[in-house]
């Protein structure tokens, strides 16, 4: 019964859709209030709705109701209950449920706090998030329902894929479409204000809190499922430039450049039409990235179960948004008065420059994403585009960009000093140098440009100091007086720095990681030892164990170094009953928080040895710490009062905002 | 600067940028693609010694044979023809008999396929879509077996 309710709501919440995509903008046509004014109710009414919808199916896979057709197929009665919460979106079914759902959050919020956006901007907005859900909401009805019944129901479940059984399972997702989904609000706005002819500084400031928070969300999203297939997958990688992830990066490549972009057009009322092109483009990538992996075009863990209808659809779904926002734009853009002049050397210079290789990098990456299915469609050839395709064209358009970072924040709007700038960054500059030359001088092996890649890191982490030291003038100015101007310094200048020094971590975490990790595959038996990167490894012993519904072998080894014990480790190799399938559970320890040894077991020999994986990995951790300062730093942005949702604007600023108009 | 100026200053930037990134992605395609293979595609002799490429294929019955330390080797076929594959390293969890599988590598003088990398699946019915064309291709192909079992 309740399984028929959350079908009957999801079913509710589509026609409230079909109305929230239509009377809203009727109104805001015809200028009528009242019809303007029914979106927001039923943007929150929606989301009731579709959360008890979703709530519905949680119950089923809680009590595992395997006369679901969808729980028979994703659980397993004797799966811990955290697994069997997760296992909701661990299917395709499910997991387009939660696509929908966390698209009907974003509506409700903005009718929710949205009180203080002009009634026309809003009703439009709504409206066309109505347009989405109502194309979403039909996708998940007509192709990919989860509320199928069973006529007669087993009585145990078929488990979820073994892989899926994790932790990361219960974040990377959610996480994930928190961003990808969260674009839409910038679309909406986008579209809205096409549709209304006219946008001017306010409408940046409404937008950005949409764009920091849904670029925040997929930022530690791409992040979690990257240090998900770090341990899961024990081979000790943590991005492989497959096409998935490439559907996630997109978008966040994208919608960086959107969020610096939209900074142009609060402050200064220049690059109007620009942004609202790449409000459009990063939400086309998120259609896409969510076509690629939902549609089976490509095989991988994401894909699930394929089917042609569902690809088609959503094929259509694709065409459609873009296909109508491009041509909306290419129709109304001209209606949108460019302002705001500026000189090259520039704030608003070093952004145009920061969008323009983020742009380049998108299109980088998008090409080497569909080439291959481009190719095989045309002429049939099966080719694979990897990590080479990606360093050599990826990789070059970044050193430029982030060379260029620290700069940005310490030119002055409109017209700007480079010479006072260099100034300002010759400390960070001589560090980086000394970094350089120290890494030349002491550390062996690893390639010859490894200590150019941490130099420009290391220049991103300091540079990323200067608009604060900037400010606050520490040394320059009496300590009391330094510390009084940290105190009152704007939220969102900790929000760009932070940000900026969390891309450097990440650069400096891979360049190491990559450069100078150690390696090592062996057959080892109980009581073996081996050495890699100064630390011993010795095998103790293997031990056999059952639980739930799985079964595990295993392995302890101690790890030493110059005599002195380091940790256990104690990597798995586990079957899972159901479906026979072995998944690997690596063990890793973390050594001041930065580096990791790694381990994973490999198959049992015949002699009763195991082929072992040992990982030094050194810095490895900055990868995602760097991801994760970057997420703080949007926070610190949205923080910062001027951006928050609803604050009025001040007079002057709104005047500002009219005369660019 | 003039107003034209700037802007051409702008354009000439953008345009040095994409020049420079159309270039690089047109260098990388004619160089660092890998194109994929089927063992009968090799028996026609139309894959070079030292070309990297993908070579997918069932890993036939009773041709695992491991050697010294995490050296294996087995043989890749599609019904077709055979290629026998040499590996040194952990192989993927669900690496069996009779199951699909994608290598990447170059074909030694030898006729045999020296693979720096076995491709992991993460499902155990899922059978990578090159290796189902290319036994498709050869008539091998035993139906939607794989797919029932997923529905």
């Amino acid at each position: 019964m309740i399984i028929e309710l959350g079908h009957y709501m999801l079913i509710l919440a589509f026609a409230l859709s079909l109305v929230q995509s239509v009377i809203p903008i009727w109104g805001a046509q015809i200028a009528d209030n009242r019809m303007m004014s029914v979106a927001s109710p039923i943007a929150v009414t929606q989301f009731l709705f579709v959360g008890l919808s979703f709530a519905a199916l949680t119950h089923a896979y809680v009590t595992s109701d395997f006369s679901v057709q969808n729980v028979w197929e994703n659980s397993h009665s004797t799966q811990p209950l955290l697994y069997k919460y997760t296992s909701v979106w661990g299917n395709h079914e499910g997991s387009m449920l939660l696509w929908v759902f966390i698209l009907v959050i974003f509506g409700a919020l903005v009718g929710a706090f949205g009180r203080n956006l002009p009634p026309k901007l809003k009703a439009n907005t709504l409206g066309v998030q109505g347009w989405i859900t109502a194309a979403f909401l039909l996708f998940v009805l007509v192709t990919s329902n989860p509320f199928h019944r069973i006529a007669n129901a087993p009585i145990e479940g078929r488990d979820l894929n073994p892989i899926l059984q994790d932790v990361g399972l219960a974040i990377h997702p959610p996480l994930l479409y928190l961003g990808y989904v969260g674009f839409s609000i910038s679309f909406a706005f986008s579209i809205a204000a096409l549709l209304e002819g006219r946008i001017d500084a306010a409408w940046a400031r409404w937008v950005r809190p949409w764009v920091l928070t849904a670029w925040g969300f997929l930022t530690l999203g791409i992040a979690m499922g990257s240090y998900w297939a770090y341990y899961e997958l024990g081979w000790g990688g943590y991005w492989f430039w497959d096409p998935v992830e490439n559907a996630s990066f997109m978008p966040w490549l994208c919608g960086t450049a959107l969020l610096h972009s939209a900074v142009v057009m609060e402050k200064r009322g220049a690059l109007k039409v620009w942004t609202i092109l790449l409000s459009i483009l990063t939400f086309s990538l998120s259609l896409l990235g969510t076509f690629l992996v939902r549609s089976g075009v490509l095989t991988s863990v994401h894909a699930f179960a394929t089917d042609p209808g569902r690809g088609l659809f959503i094929l259509v779904l694709l065409v459609a948004f873009i296909g109508g926002g491009l041509a909306l734009f290419a129709w109304r853009a001209s209606l949108l008065r460019q302002g705001g002049v500026f000189s090259p050397i520039s704030r608003e210079g070093s952004l145009v420059l920061n969008n323009l290789f983020l742009s380049a990098a998108t299109a980088a990456v998008l090409v080497g994403t569909l080439y291959p299915l481009a190719l095989e469609a045309t002429t049939g050839a099966k080719i694979s585009v990897g990590a080479p395709f990606f360093n050599l064209t990826f990789g070059p358009m970044m050193i430029p960009l982030l060379i260029a970072v620290p700069f940005g924040p310490l030119l002055a709007w409109k017209r700007g000093d480079l010479g006072a700038a260099m100034q300002r960054l010759w400390m960070a500059l001589g560090i980086s140098i000394l970094v350089i030359l120290m890494v030349y001088g002491f550390v062996e092996g690893g390639p010859a440009l490894a200590p150019l890649g941490i130099g420009i890191g290391a220049w991103v982490v300091i540079g990323s100091f200067a608009e604060i030291q900037l400010r606050v003038g520490f040394f320059k100015n009496p300590l009391a007086k330094s510390l009084s101007r940290l105190k009152g310094l704007p939220k969102s200048v900790w929000g760009s720095a932070l940000g900026h020094l969390g891309v450097g971590m990440t650069v400096i975490g891979i360049v190491i990681a990559s450069s100078y990790q150690v390696e090592d595959i062996s057959i080892m038996k109980v009581g073996d030892s081996r050495t890699i990167a100064g630390y011993t490894f010795t095998f103790e012993g293997l031990k056999e164990s059952s639980e739930h519904n799985y079964s595990d072998v295993e392995g302890t080894f101690t790890v030493m170094q110059d005599g002195a014990s380091v940790t256990t480790l104690r990597p798995v190799k586990r079957v899972y009953n159901t479906r026979g399938m072995p998944t690997t559970e690596t063990d890793i320890y973390t050594m001041w928080g930065v580096s990791q040894l790694y381990m994973s077991l490999g198959d049992k020999q015949d002699n009763g040895a195991m082929a072992v994986r040992i990982y030094y990995k050194p810095w490895v951790t900055f990868i995602w710490l760097g991801s994760l300062v970057m997420f703080f730093g949007a926070c610190f942005s949205l923080a910062d009062r001027r951006l928050r949702v609803g604050a009025p604007a001040r007079k002057g600023r709104a005047k500002q905002a009219a005369s660019t108009a | 600067m003039t107003r034209k100026q700037r802007r051409m200053t702008m354009i000439g930037a953008a345009g040095v940028v994409l020049f420079a990134a159309v270039g690089l992605i047109l260098f990388a395609l004619q160089d660092q693609i890998v194109f994929f293979n089927s063992p009968s595609d090799i028996a026609a002799n139309s894959v070079k010694p030292g070309q990297r490429i993908r070579l997918g294929g069932l890993v036939k019955d009773g041709s695992i044979l491991r050697g010294q330390g995490t050296k294996v080797s087995f043989v890749v076929t599609d019904g077709g023809a055979d290629v026998t594959v040499a590996y040194n390293g952990i192989l993927p969890d669900l690496f069996r008999e009779g199951q699909g599988v994608v290598t990447e590598g170059v074909m030694n003088t030898n006729g045999a396929f020296d693979a720096d990398t076995v491709l992991a699946k993460h499902d155990e019915t899922y059978m990578p879509k090159e290796v189902a064309d290319a036994l498709k291709d050869q008539g091998h192909w035993q139906g939607d077996e794989a797919k029932a079992k997923v529905n």
